[in-house]
Protein backbone atom coordinates (compact mmCIF):
# COMPACT_ATOMS: atom_id res chain seq x y z
CA UNK A 1 0.00 0.00 0.00
CA UNK A 2 2.86 2.35 1.09
CA UNK A 3 5.02 1.02 -1.66
CA UNK A 4 2.50 1.55 -4.52
CA UNK A 5 -0.95 3.71 -5.77
CA UNK A 6 -3.47 1.41 -5.42
CA UNK A 7 -6.90 2.29 -4.29
CA UNK A 8 -7.08 1.53 -0.83
CA UNK A 9 -9.52 -1.21 0.64
CA UNK A 10 -13.05 0.64 1.44
CA UNK A 11 -13.94 1.93 4.85
CA UNK A 12 -9.75 2.23 5.45
CA UNK A 13 -8.73 5.36 6.49
CA UNK A 14 -6.26 6.34 3.89
CA UNK A 15 -2.85 5.68 4.14
CA UNK A 16 -1.35 8.49 1.97
CA UNK A 17 2.26 10.12 3.63
CA UNK A 18 0.14 13.51 4.19
CA UNK A 19 -3.00 12.44 6.18
CA UNK A 20 -1.49 9.52 7.62
CA UNK A 21 -3.03 9.17 11.07
CA UNK A 22 -2.67 7.46 14.36
CA UNK A 23 -5.08 5.56 16.65
CA UNK A 24 -5.79 8.76 18.59
CA UNK A 25 -6.80 10.95 15.17
CA UNK A 26 -8.78 7.89 14.14
CA UNK A 27 -10.63 7.99 17.36
CA UNK A 28 -11.11 11.74 16.75
CA UNK A 29 -12.46 11.06 13.51
CA UNK A 30 -15.58 8.72 14.35
CA UNK A 31 -15.97 11.22 17.57
CA UNK A 32 -16.90 14.15 15.28
CA UNK A 33 -18.71 11.45 12.88
CA UNK A 34 -21.02 10.85 15.71
CA UNK A 35 -21.34 14.23 16.79
CA UNK A 36 -22.32 15.26 13.72
CA UNK A 37 -25.02 12.43 13.14
CA UNK A 38 -26.07 13.27 16.53
CA UNK A 39 -26.51 16.75 15.90
CA UNK A 40 -28.94 16.07 11.84
CA UNK A 41 -30.67 13.08 13.92
CA UNK A 42 -32.19 15.28 16.48
CA UNK A 43 -32.78 18.33 14.09
CA UNK A 44 -34.91 15.73 11.99
CA UNK A 45 -36.87 14.62 15.07
CA UNK A 46 -37.18 18.02 16.15
CA UNK A 47 -37.94 19.33 12.07
CA UNK A 48 -40.53 16.89 12.23
CA UNK A 49 -42.35 17.50 15.15
CA UNK A 50 -42.09 21.32 15.09
CA UNK A 51 -44.95 23.84 14.73
CA UNK A 52 -42.86 26.57 13.79
CA UNK A 53 -41.52 25.26 10.67
CA UNK A 54 -43.99 26.28 7.30
CA UNK A 55 -45.51 22.51 6.93
CA UNK A 56 -44.87 22.75 3.24
CA UNK A 57 -41.10 22.69 3.23
CA UNK A 58 -40.81 19.91 6.46
CA UNK A 59 -40.25 17.02 3.86
CA UNK A 60 -38.05 18.92 1.94
CA UNK A 61 -35.86 20.06 4.51
CA UNK A 62 -36.04 16.23 6.01
CA UNK A 63 -34.67 15.26 2.89
CA UNK A 64 -31.80 17.63 2.88
CA UNK A 65 -30.77 16.34 6.61
CA UNK A 66 -30.80 12.83 5.59
CA UNK A 67 -29.01 13.15 2.53
CA UNK A 68 -26.36 15.27 4.70
CA UNK A 69 -26.43 12.38 7.15
CA UNK A 70 -25.41 10.36 4.36
CA UNK A 71 -22.49 12.07 3.33
CA UNK A 72 -21.11 12.49 7.33
CA UNK A 73 -21.54 8.64 7.15
CA UNK A 74 -19.59 7.79 4.32
CA UNK A 75 -16.61 10.93 5.06
CA UNK A 76 -16.53 10.43 8.65
CA UNK A 77 -17.46 6.41 9.09
CA UNK A 78 -16.38 4.68 5.72
CA UNK A 79 -13.53 7.49 5.25
CA UNK A 80 -14.63 8.16 1.54
CA UNK A 81 -12.90 10.96 0.83
CA UNK A 82 -11.77 12.96 -2.64
CA UNK A 83 -8.24 11.39 -2.15
CA UNK A 84 -6.74 9.80 -5.55
CA UNK A 85 -6.36 6.43 -3.25
CA UNK A 86 -10.18 5.41 -3.33
CA UNK A 87 -11.13 6.22 -7.31
CA UNK A 88 -12.56 2.93 -7.55
CA UNK A 89 -14.61 2.83 -4.78
CA UNK A 90 -16.07 6.12 -5.67
CA UNK A 91 -16.98 5.98 -9.28
CA UNK A 92 -18.75 2.27 -8.03
CA UNK A 93 -20.16 4.88 -5.06
CA UNK A 94 -21.70 6.79 -7.96
CA UNK A 95 -22.82 4.34 -10.15
CA UNK A 96 -24.58 2.46 -7.16
CA UNK A 97 -26.38 6.22 -5.91
CA UNK A 98 -27.83 6.81 -10.02
CA UNK A 99 -29.60 3.39 -9.81
CA UNK A 100 -31.11 3.67 -6.49
CA UNK A 101 -32.08 7.50 -7.87
CA UNK A 102 -33.42 5.59 -11.15
CA UNK A 103 -35.48 3.23 -8.93
CA UNK A 104 -37.08 5.68 -6.42
CA UNK A 105 -37.80 8.70 -8.53
CA UNK A 106 -38.67 6.76 -11.39
CA UNK A 107 -40.96 4.79 -9.61
CA UNK A 108 -42.48 7.94 -7.89
CA UNK A 109 -42.87 9.47 -11.13
CA UNK A 110 -44.56 6.85 -13.10
CA UNK A 111 -46.97 6.04 -10.21
CA UNK A 112 -47.69 9.39 -9.22
CA UNK A 113 -50.49 9.44 -11.45
CA UNK A 114 -51.20 6.04 -13.07
CA UNK A 115 -54.29 7.49 -15.20
CA UNK A 116 -52.80 10.08 -16.43
CA UNK A 117 -49.84 8.42 -17.45
CA UNK A 118 -51.35 5.11 -18.96
CA UNK A 119 -53.77 7.75 -20.67
CA UNK A 120 -56.77 5.29 -20.12
CA UNK A 121 -59.78 7.17 -19.43
CA UNK A 122 -62.14 5.39 -16.44
CA UNK A 123 -64.79 4.22 -19.38
CA UNK A 124 -62.07 1.71 -20.44
CA UNK A 125 -61.04 1.00 -16.72
CA UNK A 126 -64.19 -0.11 -16.17
CA UNK A 127 -63.74 -3.83 -17.60
CA UNK A 128 -68.20 -4.43 -17.51
CA UNK A 129 -68.38 -1.65 -19.89
CA UNK A 130 -66.60 -3.10 -22.40
CA UNK A 131 -68.15 -5.36 -25.39
CA UNK B 1 -7.05 -1.20 -9.51
CA UNK B 2 -4.63 1.13 -10.87
CA UNK B 3 -5.46 5.15 -10.67
CA UNK B 4 -4.65 7.91 -12.71
CA UNK B 5 -2.17 10.29 -10.98
CA UNK B 6 -3.57 13.23 -10.71
CA UNK B 7 -1.33 16.68 -12.28
CA UNK B 8 -0.94 18.50 -8.74
CA UNK B 9 -0.32 15.33 -6.60
CA UNK B 10 2.94 14.25 -9.43
CA UNK B 11 5.84 15.31 -7.57
CA UNK B 12 4.52 13.31 -4.60
CA UNK B 13 3.91 10.09 -6.75
CA UNK B 14 6.40 10.17 -9.47
CA UNK B 15 8.72 7.92 -7.30
CA UNK B 16 6.68 5.20 -6.72
CA UNK B 17 5.95 2.19 -9.58
CA UNK B 18 2.63 2.03 -11.24
CA UNK B 19 0.44 -0.82 -9.85
CA UNK B 20 0.62 -2.67 -13.13
CA UNK B 21 4.45 -3.02 -12.29
CA UNK B 22 4.09 -4.52 -9.18
CA UNK B 23 1.66 -7.09 -9.65
CA UNK B 24 -1.68 -7.37 -8.65
CA UNK B 25 -3.30 -5.34 -6.00
CA UNK B 26 -3.16 -6.89 -1.89
CA UNK B 27 -5.93 -9.50 -0.79
CA UNK B 28 -7.55 -6.67 1.02
CA UNK B 29 -8.11 -4.40 -1.34
CA UNK B 30 -9.67 -6.74 -4.05
CA UNK B 31 -12.35 -8.72 -1.18
CA UNK B 32 -12.85 -5.07 0.21
CA UNK B 33 -13.88 -3.66 -3.27
CA UNK B 34 -15.81 -6.80 -3.88
CA UNK B 35 -17.68 -6.55 -0.83
CA UNK B 36 -18.68 -2.47 -1.59
CA UNK B 37 -19.93 -3.72 -4.50
CA UNK B 38 -22.11 -6.15 -2.85
CA UNK B 39 -23.15 -3.48 -0.59
CA UNK B 40 -24.28 -1.69 -3.47
CA UNK B 41 -25.98 -3.89 -4.84
CA UNK B 42 -28.28 -4.99 -1.64
CA UNK B 43 -28.68 -0.79 -1.37
CA UNK B 44 -29.71 -1.36 -5.04
CA UNK B 45 -32.26 -4.01 -3.55
CA UNK B 46 -33.51 -2.16 -0.58
CA UNK B 47 -34.17 1.04 -3.21
CA UNK B 48 -36.49 -1.14 -4.87
CA UNK B 49 -38.36 -1.99 -1.95
CA UNK B 50 -38.16 1.56 -0.39
CA UNK B 51 -39.45 2.70 -3.90
CA UNK B 52 -42.32 -0.16 -3.08
CA UNK B 53 -43.11 1.61 -0.10
CA UNK B 54 -42.99 5.32 -1.55
CA UNK B 55 -45.72 4.36 -3.69
CA UNK B 56 -47.75 2.90 -1.14
CA UNK B 57 -47.35 4.77 1.23
CA UNK B 58 -50.89 5.97 1.19
CA UNK B 59 -52.67 2.70 0.04
CA UNK B 60 -54.08 2.01 3.38
CA UNK B 61 -57.33 0.45 2.66
CA UNK B 62 -59.41 2.10 5.01
CA UNK B 63 -56.92 0.78 7.65
CA UNK B 64 -54.60 2.76 10.08
CA UNK B 65 -52.37 5.05 9.00
CA UNK B 66 -48.39 5.65 9.87
CA UNK B 67 -49.36 9.03 11.70
CA UNK B 68 -51.51 6.63 13.78
CA UNK B 69 -49.36 3.52 14.17
CA UNK B 70 -45.60 5.13 15.18
CA UNK B 71 -44.33 5.68 18.16
CA UNK B 72 -41.56 8.31 17.71
CA UNK B 73 -40.38 7.95 21.14
CA UNK B 74 -39.60 4.37 20.17
CA UNK B 75 -37.91 5.36 16.71
CA UNK B 76 -35.49 7.98 18.08
CA UNK B 77 -33.91 5.42 20.40
CA UNK B 78 -33.48 2.85 17.90
CA UNK B 79 -31.90 5.48 15.54
CA UNK B 80 -29.47 6.35 19.05
CA UNK B 81 -28.88 2.36 19.34
CA UNK B 82 -28.06 1.67 15.65
CA UNK B 83 -25.86 5.13 15.33
CA UNK B 84 -24.67 4.09 18.69
CA UNK B 85 -23.63 0.93 17.31
CA UNK B 86 -22.14 2.23 14.29
CA UNK B 87 -19.64 4.03 16.27
CA UNK B 88 -18.81 1.06 18.47
CA UNK B 89 -17.94 -0.61 14.92
CA UNK B 90 -15.77 2.09 14.44
CA UNK B 91 -14.01 1.71 17.39
CA UNK B 92 -13.88 -1.91 16.82
CA UNK B 93 -11.71 -1.40 13.28
CA UNK B 94 -9.04 0.54 14.81
CA UNK B 95 -8.72 -1.37 17.94
CA UNK B 96 -8.02 -4.06 15.23
CA UNK B 97 -5.74 -1.97 13.26
CA UNK B 98 -3.70 -2.12 16.47
CA UNK B 99 -3.92 -5.42 17.62
CA UNK B 100 -5.64 -4.65 20.79
CA UNK B 101 -7.63 -7.62 22.04
CA UNK B 102 -9.27 -6.64 24.98
CA UNK B 103 -10.82 -3.08 23.27
CA UNK B 104 -11.99 -5.54 20.17
CA UNK B 105 -13.80 -7.66 22.26
CA UNK B 106 -15.13 -4.53 24.46
CA UNK B 107 -16.03 -2.45 21.48
CA UNK B 108 -17.83 -5.56 19.75
CA UNK B 109 -19.62 -6.84 22.67
CA UNK B 110 -21.16 -3.03 22.53
CA UNK B 111 -21.72 -2.99 19.24
CA UNK B 112 -23.92 -6.65 19.66
CA UNK B 113 -25.62 -5.49 22.74
CA UNK B 114 -27.14 -2.21 20.97
CA UNK B 115 -28.00 -4.29 17.91
CA UNK B 116 -29.92 -6.58 19.81
CA UNK B 117 -31.39 -3.32 21.70
CA UNK B 118 -32.46 -2.13 18.12
CA UNK B 119 -33.84 -5.52 17.14
CA UNK B 120 -35.70 -6.04 20.77
CA UNK B 121 -37.31 -2.18 20.22
CA UNK B 122 -38.38 -3.23 16.56
CA UNK B 123 -39.52 -6.64 17.45
CA UNK B 124 -41.77 -5.17 20.16
CA UNK B 125 -43.31 -2.63 17.77
CA UNK B 126 -44.13 -5.36 14.96
CA UNK B 127 -45.87 -7.14 17.90
CA UNK B 128 -48.09 -4.32 18.73
CA UNK B 129 -48.78 -3.58 15.92
CA UNK B 130 -49.58 -7.10 14.50
CA UNK B 131 -52.10 -7.07 18.11
CA UNK B 132 -53.74 -4.26 17.32
CA UNK B 133 -55.07 -6.23 13.71
CA UNK B 134 -52.73 -4.01 11.73
CA UNK B 135 -50.18 -6.62 10.40
CA UNK B 136 -48.77 -6.97 7.15
CA UNK B 137 -51.99 -8.26 5.47
CA UNK B 138 -54.39 -5.36 6.17
CA UNK B 139 -53.19 -3.01 3.74
CA UNK B 140 -50.45 -2.46 0.81
CA UNK B 141 -49.17 0.47 2.88
CA UNK B 142 -48.72 -2.43 5.83
CA UNK B 143 -47.14 -4.32 3.61
CA UNK B 144 -44.82 -2.24 2.08
CA UNK B 145 -43.93 -1.31 5.75
CA UNK B 146 -43.48 -4.65 7.14
CA UNK B 147 -41.19 -5.81 3.66
CA UNK B 148 -39.01 -2.36 3.90
CA UNK B 149 -38.79 -2.38 7.98
CA UNK B 150 -38.73 -6.16 8.43
CA UNK B 151 -35.89 -6.16 5.54
CA UNK B 152 -33.45 -3.95 7.27
CA UNK B 153 -34.43 -5.66 10.66
CA UNK B 154 -33.13 -9.15 9.16
CA UNK B 155 -30.05 -7.48 7.61
CA UNK B 156 -29.59 -6.66 11.11
CA UNK B 157 -29.65 -10.10 13.09
CA UNK B 158 -27.27 -11.40 10.13
CA UNK B 159 -25.13 -8.38 11.10
CA UNK B 160 -25.25 -9.76 14.63
CA UNK B 161 -25.14 -13.25 14.30
CA UNK B 162 -21.92 -12.50 11.54
CA UNK B 163 -20.13 -10.53 14.81
CA UNK B 164 -20.64 -13.12 17.29
CA UNK B 165 -18.88 -15.28 14.50
CA UNK B 166 -16.28 -12.97 13.98
CA UNK B 167 -15.73 -12.74 17.78
CA UNK B 168 -14.80 -16.77 17.77
CA UNK B 169 -12.56 -16.58 15.11
CA UNK B 170 -10.47 -13.58 16.58
CA UNK B 171 -10.57 -15.94 20.09
CA UNK B 172 -9.28 -18.86 18.04
CA UNK B 173 -7.53 -17.20 15.21
CA UNK B 174 -6.01 -14.37 16.71
CA UNK B 175 -5.96 -11.26 13.95
CA UNK B 176 -5.34 -13.64 11.13
CA UNK B 177 -5.15 -11.93 7.93
CA UNK B 178 -8.12 -13.43 7.20
CA UNK B 179 -9.91 -12.63 10.19
CA UNK B 180 -9.61 -9.25 9.60
CA UNK B 181 -10.45 -9.14 6.08
CA UNK B 182 -14.00 -10.85 7.23
CA UNK B 183 -13.97 -7.82 10.37
CA UNK B 184 -13.68 -5.41 7.48
CA UNK B 185 -16.32 -6.50 6.01
CA UNK B 186 -18.70 -6.64 8.55
CA UNK B 187 -18.01 -2.98 9.38
CA UNK B 188 -18.50 -2.05 5.95
CA UNK B 189 -21.89 -3.94 6.31
CA UNK B 190 -22.74 -2.60 9.49
CA UNK B 191 -22.27 0.99 8.57
CA UNK B 192 -23.78 0.78 4.99
CA UNK B 193 -27.10 -0.86 7.28
CA UNK B 194 -26.80 2.51 9.28
CA UNK B 195 -27.12 4.99 5.97
CA UNK B 196 -30.27 2.63 4.85
CA UNK B 197 -31.70 3.35 8.73
CA UNK B 198 -31.09 7.07 8.25
CA UNK B 199 -33.64 7.07 5.12
CA UNK B 200 -35.94 4.54 6.61
CA UNK B 201 -36.30 6.87 9.62
CA UNK B 202 -36.57 9.82 7.24
CA UNK B 203 -39.00 8.82 4.99
CA UNK B 204 -40.90 6.03 6.75
CA UNK B 205 -41.29 7.34 10.35
CA UNK B 206 -41.01 10.75 10.61
CA UNK B 207 -42.46 12.04 6.73
CA UNK B 208 -44.81 9.21 7.88
CA UNK B 209 -45.94 10.58 10.68
CA UNK B 210 -46.64 14.17 8.68
CA UNK B 211 -49.37 13.61 6.68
Amino acid sequence: MTDTHYDRAPGDASALPDVEQGTSSGVLVYTIGLALAVVLTAMSFWVANTSLLWAGGVSLGLTVLAIAQMGIHLVFFLHVTTGPDITNNVMALAFGVLIVVLIVVGSLLIMADPTDNLMIGPELMNLHMQH
Amino acid sequence: MNIAVAVDDEVRYDALPSASEAGPAAKRIVVGYGFWVFLLSDIVMFAAIFAAYAVLAHATAGGPSGGQLFDQRSVAIETACLLASSYTCGLMSLAIGSRRYAVTYLAALITVVLGAAFLVLELREFAGMIAIGAGPQRSAFLSAFFTLVGCHGLHVTAGLVWLVVMMAQVAIKGFHATVERRLLCFSLFWHALDIVWVWLFTVVYLMGVLS
